[in-house]
């Protein structure tokens, strides 16, 4: 078997893995970051704060605890770049957007039953991470997935 | 049962404060699961059978904690907070704690 040849057979499925993370990838996170967009905007009127302490308290009619879950993974293709940018260091820009769609996502649960309880504010929101299923890697994927638990109180207002 | 991750129940008052209350699981994922995440590692997106394990084992670990207030007769729990441990690779422990309370 010529040289050339075996080093096709060595490299190709790699290429292939780099090719359909890059391309399905890409075009999956752009469909999320849409998607994300879109429902943000139709939840926009609920307001969102961290804060502990409800003002008005004599104006609540029900505060309930609403929590949510978001596992999300990045494709081969950024894996195997952040790879690389471990070794020269710097910012690493395909974890950044992998972290802001997890943490989109998990508040946006959130946002969901708020609205789904009635309810018009979030308050005391809650982030945190956590990689309980999958360690960093996973065998000799460079795929990386992150957990997201998000939690708030929704706080209901009586009318007038 | 009302539960809130605040400090106080807004518009209501707290009337007697019970005692810190407590609930963890250790859930562990299923071989299937992890060959579809394994799929879906490849192209990105999100990983809903982990996502869906993680809900069980959250309203689980709430279970456990809500009947640990019920055991003290409080009818609220204040400021629940969540962790996570990982103590093995593919098992999850999720641990919810909160400050059980007597409301009016």
């Amino acid at each position: 078997m010529p040289f050339w040849l075996e080093m096709v057979i060595q490299f190709a499925p790699v290429v292939v893995l780099l090719t359909l993370g890059y391309f399905v990838g890409t075009w999956r996170e752009r469909a999320h970051f849409r998607a994300l967009a879109r429902r943000e905007a139709e939840l926009r009127d609920i307001l969102v704060v961290n804060l502990k302490a409800v003002t008005r308290p004599e104006t609540v009619a029900n505060a309930e605890i609403v929590m949510s879950e978001a596992v999300i993974a990045t494709d081969y293709f950024k894996g195997f770049v952040a790879g690389f940018r471990n070794f020269i260091g710097g910012r690493v820009t395909s974890y950044e957007s992998l972290m802001e769609r997890a943490r989109r996502e998990a508040l946006l649960r959130l946002l969901d039953q708020t609205r789904a309880m009635g309810a018009s504010e979030l308050w005391n929101v809650r982030f945190e991470t956590a990689n309980v299923l999958k360690q960093n890697g996973g065998g000799n994927s460079p795929a990386v997935s992150v957990d997201v638990i998000a939690s708030g109180t929704a706080i209901t207002r009586r009318a007038g | 049962m009302i539960l809130v991750n605040t400090e106080t129940i807004p518009g209501r008052t707290i009337v007697q404060v019970k005692g810190l209350v407590q609930g963890n699981t250790i859930r562990a994922k299923h071989f299937g699961r992890d060959i579809a995440a394994g799929f879906k590692n490849l192209i990105g997106g999100e990983l809903k059978g982990y996502t869906e394990l993680l809900t069980e084992a959250r309203r689980q670990a709430l279970e456990r904690m809500i009947g640990q207030a019920h055991e003290l007769g409080a009818n609220a729990v204040v400021n629940v907070r969540f962790t996570t441990s990982s103590i093995t690779q593919g098992a999850a422990e999720l641990y919810a704690y909160g400050t059980a309370v007597t409301v009016e």
